[in-house]
C-alpha cells in the first residue's frame, strides 16, 4: 500500500519547508521527507536576497532593483522578481517578531563573527541592534573558550571596513562554562536555564553573572554583541535580561556552525510546517522511483506515480499528484560528484557541467567559480530541464540549493532563492493538484 | 675582512636545516636563509616514507645500505616524529615471482629485516589488501613527519646559536674574483619573524664559507656565480586521502613504476608517485591523469580507494643530479644518491660547495658528510654528534610518555598532541588559560597554536607545519579563522587578514585537484562558510571605493532604543 498525499516534498531545508508551507495554504494534502540534517544549522539565520550582483558589483543596497538585471536562467530571474517579493512577505508572516527587516527595502549589514559586514534583507531581532548603519558605539564581548569569535579582532575589522561607530572588542571568561570544548548549545541552555554557577563573589546565576562581567568592561556603550550563543528556546529573554541588568541594547553576532540562528529558524518552520498540518517524515532517504508510463505523445514528459522511501530498512512507496525536489545543492547533497561527473542522485536530472573536471574551478579560491554554479537548471514554471531543454518530468518541481545559474556564496542570495523557489514550487505544486 | 658568520647555508628543507644543526652542534657560527617557509621546497612535499631500504635493495645497494643505518637512527633520535607502522612488498599475481625472490636477498644482502607473509598472512596485517595480493616481504618501513623533523634541526640549530631567516630569498651571490664570500638576500618583511604587511628589505650576508643546500634550486642559485650546477628536477605527485586505508606502508613489489606506494601519514594516507622531468622546479604542470593514474594504479593493491575521499593532491620536485656526461634518458634511472660539488675542484670557484640529488631518510648522513667538508675546508675539527643527540620533542620519550598527564584536554586531542611535541608537550602544553581546540579535525589546541606562533611570526602556513592545524578533511574551511584570529593582538588586524587569507587560498592550491564527491561538497561548504556569513570575498575592510553605510537599513526608527537616537534609514 503506498502511502498517498497531494504534494510530496522531498527535502527539508529552507526551499522545502517554505515550498511545503506554500503548497499547504491551498488547501491540499502535503507530506515533506527528508534524509539528512538541514543544512539550516551551518547557516548564519540571516534572510539574504541578493547582496551583490554576478558581476561583483555591492553591496547592494537594494536588492530587488537588481532582480530584473539578472541574468537568464538565474533562479530568480526564472520565477520573476513579483514572487520575489511575495515569497518574502510570505516568510514575514511565518516568522512574525523574530525577524525584523521588513520595514524597509534597504538591505541591512550585519556585522558576522570574522568583523565584515553580510548585507541581507531580513535578520534575526537578536541581530537587530548590532546593525552596521547604526551609528551608536558598540562593545563586542568575546569568550576565552569560544575560539570561533575574537571581539577585539572583530571590532578593529569592523574599524577597517569603514563602519560609522567606535567598536571596542574585550575576552572574558564565560560564568558557568568549565569546559573548555563546551558546545554552543551549553551556552544557550545556561542563560536559557538561568541556571545557577559559581563565580569567585559566590553563587549566582547565569545571566546575572555574565552582566557583572560585562558590566565592568563598559564604556558608555549604548550597546553590547555577543557572539550567538544567547539562549535557544528562551533567547528574546535572556536578551532581554541581559540588556535590563546592562542598560543597553544587546544582539547576537552571527556565527559559523552549529549556529543557534539557523537552530532557532528550523524549529520556527517545523513549528509551522506542525499548524498547517503538513506530515512530516525525517531522517527518511528517497531511493527509487517509478513513472506511470501514461503519456499521449512520445515526446511528452515522464510524470512521476511514485516515490520509494527507505523506512529503517523498509522500502514504502510514497505517491503524489505533484512532487517538489528540495534536496539542496552540493553542501546539502542533492547534487553530487564523481571523477568523472556531477549528477543528481533522485531522479537522475540534468546537471551542466563542463567535461574535465579540472574545468570545474579556478584557480582564485573566491573566484569566479564554476562549481559553485552547479544544478538544475529549470523552465519558468521551475520544472528541471532535460540536455534538450525539454522538462525532465510533467510532475516535478525543484526548489532552493538544488537549482543551477547562481553562486549563492557570491551573490549572498541562498536564503532569498529558496524563499523564492520554494514559495513558487510549493504554490504551482498545489494548483497543479485540481 | 670579518664575514657576518663562519658557514651561510641555504635552503631551508631537510638538507639545509640537518647541515646548519651539525655545524652549530660542532660550535660553528652558522646562518640558513630560505626564501620561503622551512620544507617549502621539496621537503614538504614527499610521501613521508622513512625507508628500510627495501625499495633500492635491487636496483642501489649502497642506497639500501645507507637508508637501513639512517632508519635506526631517527628512530632513535626524532622518535616523535616517526610512526613505526612497517612496510609491505606486495606482490600481484602478475608481478614477477624472479623480481620478489631478487628483492627479498637484496633485503637480506644489506641488512634489512626481512620477512615472507603469505597472501593470507598480508591481509591480516592490511584487511582492504586485494584477495589476489599472492605474498608480501615485511620490512621495516616507517612513516615520518618531514615538516617535524625538518622544523626540529632548526631549532635544535638556533638552540646552538644559529640564526634561522626564512622568507629570506637570495637575489645574488656575492662573488671577489675566484672567491664566493656570501649573498644578498631580500627579507620579504624584514629580517627576523615575518610579519604579514611589513615592508620588506635586503640585507649582504657575508661567510667564509657557503653551502648550497637549495636542491633542485641548485641551479638557479649557481647561475648568479656563473657556476652550471646541471640539477634534473623531476615532479612526483601525492594524493592525500581523508582517512587511513592502511596502517602498513604498501609497496608494489615490481622493478619500478609509477603509483606503487601507499604510506599512512598521522590520519590520512598519502599515495604516490609519478617521475617525471621538469624544466622549471617552480613552474610545471599539475595534471589530472596522474591524480586518476595514483586511484585507479594504486585501487589494484587496495581496492577501496577506488571510492575513497581524497582532501588534496600535491606535487614534489625531486632534485635528480648526475654527473656530467653520464646521460640517463629517464629520470627514474638517475641515480638517488648525492653529490657534493665543491666548486673550487669543479670549476675554480673557491667558498663554496653545493650538495644535489640524495633522499629525505638519509639527510643526516648527507649533511655529516658536507658539515665534515666544511670543516675541513674552514681547519675545524670537532666531529659529528647529531647521531647520537636527540632533536628537540624527543629527550626521553619513553620516561615522557610514561608520566604524561593529560593537560586538561580530552584524552584523543592530548593523545595527539603529545605525539606531535614528543618531549616538548609539557613546555607547551600547561597553561592555567583555557585551552580550547583550534583544529577540530587534527586536535590541535590553542596552547600550540600560540608556541607555533611564537617560533613562525604571523605566517600561518608556518603554524600549520608546525601543528597539523587545517590539513585534515575539512581542509581549513572551519579552522583558517580560529587560528588566525591566534595571531591578535600580538598582530594588528590587516596582518591577520593577509595572513588568513594566504593560508585559506594554499589550502584551496590543493584541494583543487581532489574536487569531485565528498569533497567538492567540502569545498562548497567552505566557500560558503567563508564568502556567505563571513563575505570574506567582498570584504569592505579589504575592497577598494567605501561603502555608503547611511544608505542601508540602520533598524528601526526606534524609540525604544536605549539612548533614543532615530536609525539611519
Amino acid at each position: 500500500m503506498a502511502i498517498e498525499d497531494d504534494v510530496l516534498v522531498v527535502g527539508g531545508g529552507l526551499a522545502g519547508t517554505t515550498a511545503a508551507l506554500a503548497a499547504a495554504e491551498r488547501d491540499v494534502q502535503v507530506r515533506l521527507v527528508s534524509y539528512r540534517q538541514s543544512t539550516l544549522r551551518n547557516a548564519s539565520g540571516l534572510i539574504d536576497i541578493l547582496g551583490y550582483t554576478p558581476a561583483g558589483d555591492g553591496p547592494l543596497v537594494d536588492p530587488f532593483e537588481a532582480l530584473d538585471d539578472l541574468p537568464t536562467g538565474h533562479p530568480y530571474e526564472r520565477v520573476g522578481s513579483e514572487a520575489v517579493r511575495e515569497a518574502l512577505a510570505f516568510f514575514d508572516g511565518i516568522v512574525g517578531d523574530a525577524y525584523a527587516g521588513a520595514h524597509t527595502d534597504a538591505n541591512a549589514l550585519v556585522p558576522t563573527h570574522g568583523g565584515t559586514v553580510k548585507p541581507t534583507a531580513r535578520y534575526p531581532t537578536s541581530t537587530a541592534a548590532g546593525l552596521a548603519s547604526d551609528d551608536r558605539d558598540a562593545l563586542l564581548v568575546g569568550f576565552e573558550t569560544l575560539p570561533d569569535f575574537e571581539a577585539p579582532l572583530a571590532a578593529s575589522h569592523l574599524e577597517a571596513a569603514g563602519a560609522p561607530f567606535t567598536a571596542r572588542g574585550v575576552t572574558v571568561r564565560f560564568p558557568g562554562i568549565v569546559r573548555d570544548d563546551a558546545k554552543v548549545t551549553r551556552y544557550a541552555h545556561l542563560l536559557d536555564h538561568d541556571e545557577t554557577v559559581e563565580t569567585p563573589a559566590g553563587e549566582t546565576t547565569a545571566r546575572e553573572a555574565l552582566a557583572e562581567t560585562v558590566r565592568t568592561h563598559l564604556e558608555g556603550e549604548a550597546r553590547v554583541g555577543f557572539p550567538a550563543v544567547l539562549g535557544d528556546d528562551r533567547a528574546d529573554a535572556v536578551r532581554a535580561d541581559l540588556g535590563d541588568r546592562l542598560g543597553v541594547d544587546v544582539f547576537e553576532v552571527p556565527m559559523g556552525p552549529p549556529s543557534l540562528p539557523g537552530i532557532r529558524l528550523e524549529d520556527l518552520l517545523y513549528e509551522a510546517l506542525e499548524a498547517a498540518g503538513v506530515r512530516v517524515t525525517t531522517g527518511v532517504p528517497v531511493v527509487d522511483y517509478e513513472t506511470d508510463g501514461e503519456r499521449t505523445n512520445a515526446t511528452d514528459p515522464e510524470r512521476i506515480d511514485r516515490v520509494v522511501v527507505d523506512r529503517n530498512g523498509a522500502e514504502v512507496p510514497h505517491r503524489a499528484t505533484q512532487y517538489v525536489l528540495a534536496t539542496g545543492g552540493l553542501v546539502g547533497k542533492g547534487v553530487q560528484s564523481e571523477r568523472d561527473g556531477v549528477f543528481e542522485p533522485l531522479f537522475d536530472c540534468h546537471v551542466p557541467q563542463p567535461a574535465d573536471r579540472y574545468d570545474w574551478f579556478v584557480d582564485d579560491v573566491f573566484g569566479d567559480q564554476p562549481y559553485a554554479r552547479f544544478g538544475l537548471p529549470v523552465d519558468r514554471d521551475l520544472r528541471p530541464l532535460d540536455a534538450g531543454d525539454d522538462p525532465e518530468f510533467s510532475n516535478l518541481r525543484a526548489a532552493g540549493a538544488v537549482l543551477g545559474g547562481y553562486d549563492f556564496a557570491a551573490e549572498k542570495s541562498g536564503s532569498g532563492v529558496s524563499l523564492a523557489t520554494g514559495y513558487v514550487a510549493g504554490r504551482r505544486a498545489a494548483e497543479g493538484c485540481r | 675582512m670579518p664575514r657576518d658568520t663562519e658557514v651561510l647555508v641555504l635552503g631551508g628543507g631537510s638538507t639545509g636545516c640537518g647541515i646548519a644543526r651539525d655545524l652549530a652542534m660542532r660550535g660553528l657560527e652558522v646562518t640558513l636563509v630560505e626564501r620561503g617557509n622551512l620544507t617549502d621546497g621539496t621537503t614538504g612535499r614527499m610521501h613521508g616514507l622513512l625507508h628500510s631500504g627495501g625499495r633500492y635493495a635491487v636496483s642501489d645497494q649502497a642506497s639500501a645500505t645507507e637508508c637501513i643505518e639512517e632508519n635506526e637512527i631517527l628512530r632513535g633520535i626524532a622518535g616523535h616524529c616517526v610512526e613505526e607502522t612497517g612496510g609491505l612488498f606486495v606482490q600481484r599475481p602478475e608481478d614477477s615471482d624472479e623480481y620478489f625472490q631478487e628483492k627479498l636477498e637484496g633485503c637480506r644482502e644489506c641488512g634489512i629485516p626481512a620477512r615472507v607473509l603469505s597472501g593470507r598472512e598480508a591481509r591480516e596485517v592490511e584487511p582492504y589488501l586485494a584477495d589476489d595480493v599472492a605474498r608480501a616481504i615485511e620490512v621495516p618501513d616507517g612513516a615520518v613527519d618531514p615538516f617535524r623533523l625538518c622544523v626540529a634541526n632548526a631549532i635544535d640549530a638556533e638552540n646552538h646559536g644559529a640564526r634561522v631567516e626564512t622568507h629570506a630569498e637570495v637575489v645574488d651571490l656575492l662573488r671577489d674574483g675566484d672567491d664566493i664570500y656570501g649573498v644578498e638576500v631580500r627579507h620579504e618583511s624584514g629580517p627576523g619573524k615575518r610579519t604579514h604587511a611589513s615592508p620588506g628589505t635586503t640585507e649582504e650576508i657575508t661567510a667564509d664559507y657557503v653551502v648550497n643546500a637549495t636542491g633542485a634550486w641548485a641551479g638557479q642559485i649557481g647561475a648568479m656565480a656563473d657556476l652550471e650546477i646541471e640539477v634534473r628536477p623531476s615532479k612526483g605527485v601525492m594524493t592525500i586521502m581523508n582517512v587511513r586505508q592502511v596502517d602498513t606502508v604498501i609497496n608494489r613489489c615490481r622493478p619500478k613504476g609509477d603509483a606503487d606506494i601507499i604510506v599512512p601519514h598521522e590520519t590520512t594516507a598519502i599515495l604516490g608517485t609519478t617521475d617525471e622531468e621538469v624544466s622549471d622546479p617552480d613552474d610545471y604542470p599539475e595534471e589530472q591523469w596522474e591524480v586518476d593514474q595514483m586511484i585507479d594504479t594504486l585501487s589494484e593493491l587496495v581496492p577501496i580507494l577506488e571510492e575513497a575521499r581524497t582532501i588534496r593532491s600535491f606535487w614534489g620536485v625531486r632534485p635528480l643530479y648526475e654527473p656530467p656526461g653520464t646521460g640517463t634518458q629517464d629520470p627514474t634511472d638517475i641515480t638517488r644518491d648525492f653529490f657534493l660539488l665543491d666548486h673550487a675542484d669543479r670549476d675554480g670557484v673557491a667558498g663554496m660547495s653545493s650538495i644535489v640529488g640524495g633522499k629525505f631518510t638519509t639527510y643526516r648522513a648527507m649533511a655529516e658528510e658536507i658539515a665534515d667538508h666544511v670543516c675541513d675546508k674552514l681547519g675545524v675539527t670537532a666531529s659529528c654528534s647529531t647521531a647520537d643527540e636527540p632533536l628537540p620533542g624527543s629527550e626521553n620519550i619513553e620516561t615522557l610518555e610514561a608520566g604524561m598527564d593529560d593537560f586538561g584536554l580530552r584524552s584523543p586531542v592530548a593523545r595527539r598532541s603529545t605525539q606531535r611535541l614528543g618531549s616538548r608537550a609539557s613546555e607547551v602544553l600547561e597553561t592555567d588559560e583555557p585551552n580550547p581546540v583550534i583544529c577540530q579535525c587534527e586536535g590541535v589546541t590553542r596552547a600550540e597554536i600560540r608556541d607555533a606562533i611564537s617560533q613562525s611570526g604571523s605566517d600561518l602556513n608556518a603554524v600549520r607545519i608546525r601543528t597539523r592545524a587545517s590539513m585534515g578533511n575539512c581542509q581549513g574551511g572551519f579552522c583558517c579563522q580560529n587560528m588566525a584570529n591566534e595571531l591578535h593582538p600580538t598582530y594588528d588586524e590587516e596582518t591577520v587578514r593577509e595572513a588568513l587569507d594566504e593560508l585559506f587560498q594554499e589550502r584551496w592550491k590543493g584541494e583543487r585537484h581532489a574536487l569531485w564527491g565528498e569533497q567538492l561538497s567540502q569545498a562548497m561548504l567552505n566557500y560558503a562558510l567563508h564568502a556567505t556569513t563571513m563575505n570574506r570575498d567582498h570584504d569592505p575592510a579589504s575592497a577598494t571605493g567605501d561603502v555608503d553605510f547611511a544608505a542601508f537599513d540602520g533598524g528601526r526608527t526606534a524609540s525604544d532604543r536605549v539612548d533614543g537616537t532615530q536609525g539611519a534609514d
